[in-house]
């Protein structure tokens, strides 16, 4: 039987035994088991760690002075490195391997946990000055980050409750309970929390709609359905850190007035439901949820819902009816969740990052949040970067760094030395940004301005080598087989947005397509019943904005300058393969090919028309289409 | 040894023992198909219409919420489920040549997501969130990041080779 | 202050509960797809969108109004959304209004021409769904529908029935039976309400009009017409007149012109199911028996009982609804009368209701292959037909109905409303029991628009309590308190169309509640009209029993007034066959169920199919199907041959059960 932590006493208690047991552990061994290092293996790698650590190998350790007590061999959640993963980090060098297979375990095992010498190969090493990083904040990609949200991911094994501890956890909780509802929102409210799910609403605000609500029944709600495709923040802390979340969602059900909390998780992500699932139960046994919380009045029950595939279920009208077991399909607000959300019950819907900062700004204080990113926009956040840049992952920044140093200072600049081209932030539903706008500062109000939005914080690099119309049909794609249905702007009008989208990257566009195209984005962007149709047409009104030549010379000029729209390819023969014997030549209803028997022809693109006859008569399969 | 034993009417045993789990509450409909999923591996018409029945649901709204959420499949799927991630990290990365090459190296007509040996489903989903390896491909759960079109050629030859072996 | 500003121009507030109510009492027509007042708010069709100063663009159908809000309600970029909306519908939209069913009633139509949308840039509907024309009752076009939802609230939320919902999502939304099912296959009870609130030509009533017009052109037969209450209030609506106008006499002139060789009023057989059903009542009450009893004069009820309340069927009252009384008595006396042979009468119905074209074709009412009631006509297809006569209605000098079964008393007519079936049987009950003369006929209690009705009356010392329930949704919340004990009643008037017949689906448009109560007031006015209100005064009935009905047995008596009922499935289903093309003579099952799978079954089912492939004495005669679990987990791998289920079988007893097979095929 675990013992119950009902009281802030017992709470301390726990706490400082549990840094005991930690402390204990003179080694400890991370291995990270966050989704992108366990597609690379690193289960096997704890595995092998574990095994090749196990008996007296405390005895065997010879760099730790006064003698090693114990080591310890655990999982971590996400460090936000994934693409170098699996990650394995050692305490208390500090240091971060990359890429471990179970082939490099031995040499660990007796070169680093024994002797603590540091095996460059496995180290970090910088894509183009190839400088050596052996410890894990001392690499670009962390050295520039504050971690807030994620300030345990990859530190703390999330599995265990007294790790959590350890690191202040529930503290926050302690506290609030030890002040009224009305005491914590102002908190939040002065501490300027906005919303990380997208919106940028004020958190407080919120709160202080659902406080005034005079009902029974209240719930709160935490939004894990990151649906945005090409963000994996919210998994990352629920699968790192989930007590964090939990403990988050606790605060706003006792400043709202809720005693019961829902966490919504899409389909797509089980491990964090397992690691959600376990830390509920965790905390129930220890007491910390359940009836008469720390020995006080505060009771809260907090429950799992899985989602099932659908993007449109973030939208939180939609996520209630999908927890109340209906088809996900939004209703038209007002009434606001607030006022009439669960089973017409006043509700608080939070995003996951939003809720992690939660316990933070309770124990540090709101001026400490304040001092973090912006006047208007405070604290830090998280984005996802992803796509052309070198290093792909998860960093948490303050509100307010530019573009330039998200990409470059931490991104470690666009793949293979390519040009960058743009950055699509806020996934579907927002916009695109070009490298005019490297050096604007991301913060809710300087995005909204130009049309983009922070979204949840994904941010998908493009390099030169991008379509972006066809990054905008893609866009489209998905809104459109993301679209609930319901009403009739944003599923007519996506859908036929797509079709003209489709066209003009199948070089079939006409320059009236334009206005069409713009005609419905108007329509959507004002008419649709929920976020999803009215942002819709984001990405297309920015991408013709900043990109309308490039969408012109699809339509009139027939190419794709990236290269990569199919039907926009052009033919080239290739001189290597030609044996000149004009096969090509003749068979070319338009005479676009030309030259001299023997020697290698050529093909004139602009005469060709792509009927691709000279591709079937060449017998050396010279003529090459791309 | 085959025993053979006479066939009777189904009772739904299992599916009443998970819709009992969840006293059969409304809200838990789509926990219940997802336990029921599990159990069969899609949704067949007769299971809907039965907990349509015994939830006292209508089966059109069953079949409603079925058909809206994209894990439920209302047609048996094949031994190996891949899933190419088409979200837009991914996307970017090149998923939609892995697709293709996917679905022409298991032989799959267009329109069809399942091989007609009921070998292979392929599909998309959208963003795993692994995006950091993208592109990602999944094969019965497990994860394949950076995934380029040869190297799951190899892979599915490997599976292809086992089915051969038996 | 209670004031709200709508285009510059103050108005008062008086408690509406959303802005469309005030603007349109404003005087400004919000053009709506999905709004109504009877039904939750649905806010899709984005058709309402207004400007609130401060708030931006909100749909007035889901917004409450607030003091001061300054509204605006056509300004630019309002038109533009509308304009888009509409262009975007009818690009997906089959459009084909020259030969559509809703042509001139449809608000699609209505609207386009209303915005003069000339020019539609979208192209046209890129996949064309079959339509559904499996049910007797409806026809569902799914290329028509604009997905308002008003149909799938509407059999939900009034019917409590949700035979239809949406199925898939984005621009695969469609709204349609479970599993795509033909309506035919499903819980589908044919009251057609959904048909009446469709705004489009997407779900419409099915015609009739082509059999009746063959049938009246053809000189071998003769095609008598009966009219049911509720049409003689309806019939005026499609010619100019307003709801509740009684138009019989017209009617009866028209039909005449059409060819019909008599007329005939539905009320008729009214009259003589009260006599019916109120002996049948008294008998139960007396031995307590079977109570409380539930009329059965309505066929969507009835299949609603059927499906859904197996264990109320022996409650229903036995009696044959009007339709099918007057049917069986035309074809049993009047035929011989007249020396017709009964497959040369032609009974056709004019019935304001979808659900008895179902009952008509119901095979308890066929004798010999020919049916009671031949052909069933609505309110609208009758106004359609006499259209398409050129026959100017409102010109026609009124004619009256032929004897005898012309003749009616009130208590027949007010059948067309709810709770007239109830006081019908009360005003015949009373008199049966207690011998005494009913002086005020007026029940009144029974009678309006609210969902559920009590009433309780003296018979005589003994208190019957009586419950009036109208619309399927009020009849299954009544239904439960009924089992659960909570009420108790002696006799149950049903009707699954809120208001009654009055409101049935093949009444004009717009069939709303308002149009629905002035019906109810015109059948009332009729009753009073006529001379007499009780259905045992009524001298043709009266002579009826003495000539024809007292000489039957009551065997005979019950095959021609009474009927049966039997429990019904809902829904029909099917497994997945993956080769053979459903003619074989064995079936073949592998599961794939989960347990199964992990033991292996895919690869044995691979391994059946290419060697039954293979085999073209195996092949032509043996299909192989994929199924969910047999419920045999243990003896996982199960496969089924027949109705046989083997467990344990692995890809190794291939060969065993290909012999199995063989045997089983004789190869
Ligand atoms: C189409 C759509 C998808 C959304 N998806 C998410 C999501 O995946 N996660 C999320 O937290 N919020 C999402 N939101 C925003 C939520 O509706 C809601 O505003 C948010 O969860 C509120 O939390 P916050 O105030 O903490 O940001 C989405 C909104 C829309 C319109
Ligand atoms: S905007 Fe799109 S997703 Fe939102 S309710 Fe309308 S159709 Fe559904
Ligand atoms: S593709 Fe056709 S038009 Fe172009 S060069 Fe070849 S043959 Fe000539
Ligand atoms: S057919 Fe081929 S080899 Fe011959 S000239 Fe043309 S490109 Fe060269
Ligand atoms: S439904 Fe309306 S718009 Fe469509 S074809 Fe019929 S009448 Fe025309
Ligand atoms: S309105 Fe126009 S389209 Fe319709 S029938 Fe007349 S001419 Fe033809
Ligand atoms: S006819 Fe009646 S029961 Fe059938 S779908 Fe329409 S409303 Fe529902
Ligand atoms: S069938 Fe008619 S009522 Fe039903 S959704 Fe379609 S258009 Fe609306
Ligand atoms: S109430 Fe009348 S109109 Fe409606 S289904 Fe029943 S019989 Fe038909
Ligand atoms: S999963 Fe290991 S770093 Fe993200
Ligand atoms: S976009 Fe593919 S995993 Fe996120
Ligand atoms: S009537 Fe308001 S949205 Fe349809
Ligand atoms: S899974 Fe095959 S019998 Fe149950």
């Amino acid at each position: 039987m675990v013992q119950k932590i009902n009281s802030q006493q017992i709470l301390t208690d726990a706490k400082n035994s549990a840094i005991e047991r930690l402390e204990h552990d003179s080694i400890r061994v991370l291995i990270c088991a966050g989704t992108g290092c366990v597609a690379g293996g690193s289960l096997e790698v704890a595995a092998a760690i574990q095994t090749a650590t196990a008996g007296d190998m405390k005895t065997q350790v010879s760099f730790i002075e006064d003698g090693c007590e114990g080591i310890a061999v655990k999982t971590s959640g996400c460090h936000g490195f994934c693409a170098m993963g699996p990650l394995v980090r050692i305490e208390p060098l500090g240091l971060l391997y990359c890429k471990v297979t179970v082939e490099d375990v031995p040499e660990i095992v007796e070169k680093t946990i024994k002797k603590g010498e540091t095996i460059e190969r496995l180290a970090y090493r910088h894509p183009s000055t190839d400088e050596i990083y052996p410890v894990e904040h001392e690499i670009p990609f962390y050295k520039n980050q504050t971690r807030i949200g994620l300030m345990n991911c990859g530190i703390i094994d999330p599995e265990d409750l007294g790790e959590y501890l350890a690191h202040d956890g529930y503290q926050a909780l302690a506290k609030v309970l030890g002040m009224n509802s009305q005491e914590v929102v102002d908190q939040i409210k002065a501490a300027g929390l906005r919303g990380r799910g997208g919106g940028g609403f004020s958190t407080g605000q919120k709160w202080q709609f659902a406080l005034n609500e005079d009902r029974e029944q209240k719930y709160v709600i935490c939004n894990g359905d990151e649906g945005d495709p090409g963000a994996f923040m919210d998994r990352s802390i629920m699968e790192g850190d989930p007590h964090k979340v939990i403990e988050g969602l606790m605060i706003a059900g006792y400043a709202t007035g809720a005693n019961a909390g829902y966490l919504y998780v899409r389909a797509e992500y089980p491990l964090a439901v397992k690691r959600l699932r376990k830390a509920i139960k965790d905390a129930e046994e220890a007491g910390l949820l359940g009836e008469n919380i720390l020995g006080t009045d505060f009771s809260f029950k907090a429950l799992i819902k899985e989602g099932a595939g659908a993007f449109v279920c973030g939208e939180e009208t939609a996520l209630m009816a999908s927890i109340e077991g209906e088809r996900g399909m939004p209703k038209p607000k007002p009434p606001f969740p607030a006022q009439k959300g669960l089973w017409g019950c006043p509700t608080t819907i939070n995003n996951v990052e939003t809720l992690a900062n939660v316990p933070n700004i309770i124990l540090k204080g709101v001026e400490w949040f304040r001092s973090l990113g912006t006047d208007k926009s405070p604290g830090t956040k998280t984005f996802a970067i992803t796509g052309d840049v070198a290093n792909t992952g998860l960093i948490e920044v303050p509100m307010g760094l530019t573009l330039r140093e998200i990409l470059f200072d931490i991104g470690g600049g666009i793949r293979n030395n390519k040009e960058f081209k743009a950055v699509q932030i806020g996934g579907p539903s927002g916009g695109c940004l070009t490298p005019e706008h490297l050096d604007m500062p991301l913060d809710f109000d300087s995005l909204a301005k130009v049309g983009a939005m922070i979204g949840s914080g994904g941010l998908v690099v493009m390099d030169n080598e991008t379509c972006i119309v066809e990054v905008a049909r893609f866009f489209m794609e998905f809104t459109q087989n993301e679209s609930c249905g319901k009403c009739v702007l944003c599923r007519e009008g996506t859908k036929r947005m797509l079709e003209i989208l489709q066209r003009i990257v199948d070089g079939e566009g006409e320059m009236k397509d334009i206005d069409n195209l713009l005609d419905i984005a108007y329509a959507v962007k004002d008419g649709s019943l929920c976020g999803l149709g009215k942002t819709a047409p984001n990405p297309v009104l920015t991408t013709l904005k900043y990109f309308y030549d490039e969408y012109v010379a699809h339509i009139q000029d027939k190419k794709c300058p990236a290269g990569i729209c199919e039907a926009l390819k052009g033919y080239s023969i290739n001189a290597d393969k030609c044996k000149g014997c004009s096969k090509c030549a003749r068979v070319c209803p338009v005479g676009a090919i030309t030259g001299e028997i023997k020697k290698p022809y050529k093909l004139d693109q602009d005469k060709c028309i792509k009927c691709g006859a000279c591709v079937s008569a060449c017998p050396f399969n010279a003529v090459e289409v791309g | 040894m085959a025993v053979a034993i006479s066939a009777s009417q189904r009772k739904f045993e299992r599916v009443n023992e998970i819709i009992q789990k969840h006293n059969g509450k409304k809200s838990a409909l789509i926990a219940i198909l997802q336990e029921i999923q599990e159990e069969y591996r899609y949704l067949p018409e007769e299971i809907l219409t039965y907990v349509a029945t015994a939830m006292d649901l209508s089966p059109a709204t069953v079949f409603g919420v079925a058909t809206f959420y994209a894990q439920f499949s209302l047609e048996p799927k094949g031994k190996y489920i891949i899933k190419v991630c088409d979200g837009t990290a991914c996307h970017v990365r090149g998923s939609g040549p892995l697709y293709k090459s996917i679905r022409k190296k298991v032989g799959l007509q267009d329109g069809k997501f399942t091989t007609e040996d009921m070998n292979f489903t392929v599909e998309t989903v959208s963003c795993l969130g692994a995006c950091g390896l993208a592109p990602v491909v999944t094969i019965n759960e497990k994860v394949y990041g950076q995934m380029t079109p040869e190297g799951i050629e190899i892979i599915i030859e490997k599976l292809m080779g086992k089915e051969d072996n038996q | 202050m209670n004031q709200i500003i709508i285009n510059n121009h103050s108005y008062e507030l008086n408690g509406e509960e959303n802005l469309l109510k005030i603007i349109r009492k404003a005087g400004i027509e919000l053009p709506t797809f999905c709004y109504h007042s009877e039904l939750s708010v649905y806010g899709a069709c984005r058709m309402c969108l207004v400007e609130v100063e401060g708030q931006g663009i909100v749909a007035a159908c889901s917004t409450a109004p607030r003091p001061g809000m300054k509204i605006k309600t056509h300004t630019g970029r309002l038109q533009h959304i509308r304009r888009m909306a509409l262009e975007l519908l009818l690009a997906n939209h089959n459009r084909e209004c020259t030969t559509c069913e809703r042509s001139g009633s449809c608000k699609l139509q209505d609207l386009a021409e209303r915005f003069g949308i000339r020019d539609i840039r979208f192209g046209h509907r890129d996949q064309m769904l079959p339509v559904d024309e499996s049910s007797t009752s409806l026809v569902r076009d799914p290329n028509k529908c604009i997905l308002c939802g008003d149909c799938v609230r509407m059999c939900r939320e009034v019917q409590g029935i949700g035979v239809l919902d949406f199925a898939n999502r984005g621009s695969n939304v469609v709204v349609t039976p479970a599993f795509n099912k033909p309506l035919a296959e499903v819980d589908c009870v044919n009251c057609g309400q959904c048909a009446a609130i469709c705004p489009t030509g997407a779900l419409v009533v099915k015609s009739e009009r082509p059999d009746v017009w063959k049938a009246l052109q053809d000189d071998t037969k003769t095609v008598i017409v009966q009219i049911a209450p509720a049409v003689r209030v309806a019939i005026g609506e499609e010619f100019g007149g307003k709801p509740g106008d009684i138009e019989l006499g017209k009617l009866a002139a028209a039909l005449r012109r059409l060819g019909f060789s008599k007329i005939f009023d539905t009320s008729f057989a009214a009259d003589l199911t009260v006599m019916e059903e109120t002996r049948e009542f008294l008998d139960r009450l007396q031995n307590n028996d079977n109570l409380p009893q539930f009329t059965s004069c309505c066929p969507a009820w009835v299949k609603y009982a059927e499906q859904y309340q197996a264990e109320l069927l022996d409650n229903l009252s036995s009696c044959k609804s009007p339709q099918q009384m007057f049917g069986s008595v035309a074809k049993e006396f009047y035929a011989k009368e007249m020396n017709i042979k009964p497959e040369d009468l032609i009974v056709v119905s004019l019935m304001p209701c979808s659900a008895k074209k179902f009952e008509a074709r119901r095979e308890e009412f066929a004798h010999a292959g020919v049916r009671d009631v031949d052909y069933v006509l609505t309110t609208q297809e009758i106004a359609r037909m006499i259209k398409e006569a050129g026959i100017i209605f409102s010109e026609l000098e009124i004619e009256s109905l032929d004897m005898p079964f012309g003749f009616t008393t009130g208590a027949g007519v007010i059948f067309g409303a709810t709770g007239g079936v109830a006081e019908a049987a009360l005003r015949a009950a009373y008199e049966l029991v207690t011998n005494k003369t009913l002086e005020d006929v007026n029940f009144k209690i029974v009678r309006g628009m609210e969902g559920i009705k009590e009433a309780s009356v003296d018979l005589n010392g003994t208190t019957v309590k009586i419950a009036v329930v109208h619309g399927l949704g009020n009849v299954k919340a009544l239904l439960k308190k009924i089992r659960n004990g909570e009420v108790q009643y002696d006799l149950v008037e049903v009707m699954a169309c809120p208001g009654g017949c009055v409101g049935g689906a093949g009444q004009p448009f717009p069939n709303d509640t308002e149009a629905r109560k002035e019906r109810a007031k015109g059948i009332y006015r009729a009753d009073r009209m006529l001379q007499l209100h009780k259905s045992q005064e009524s001298p043709v009935i009266n002579n009826f029993y003495k000539e024809h009905l007292e000489k039957l047995t009551h065997q005979e008596l019950h095959q021609l007034l009474h009927t049966d009922y039997g429990n019904r499935r809902r829904i029909a289903s099917g497994e997945i066959t993956l080769t053979g093309n459903g003619v074989e003579e064995l079936s073949v099952s592998v599961c794939v169920g989960t347990c199964c799978y992990l033991g292996g079954s895919y690869d044995l089912l691979q391994n059946l199919m290419q060697k039954v492939e293979a085999d073209p004495s195996l092949a032509e005669k043996v299909k192989i199907q994929a199924t969910f679990c047999f419920e045999n987990c243990k003896g996982s791998p199960s496969l089924k041959i027949g109705d046989e289920i083997f467990s344990k079988m692995g890809v190794e007893d291939t060969e065993k059960i290909l012999e199995m097979i063989r045997s089983r095929v004789g190869s």
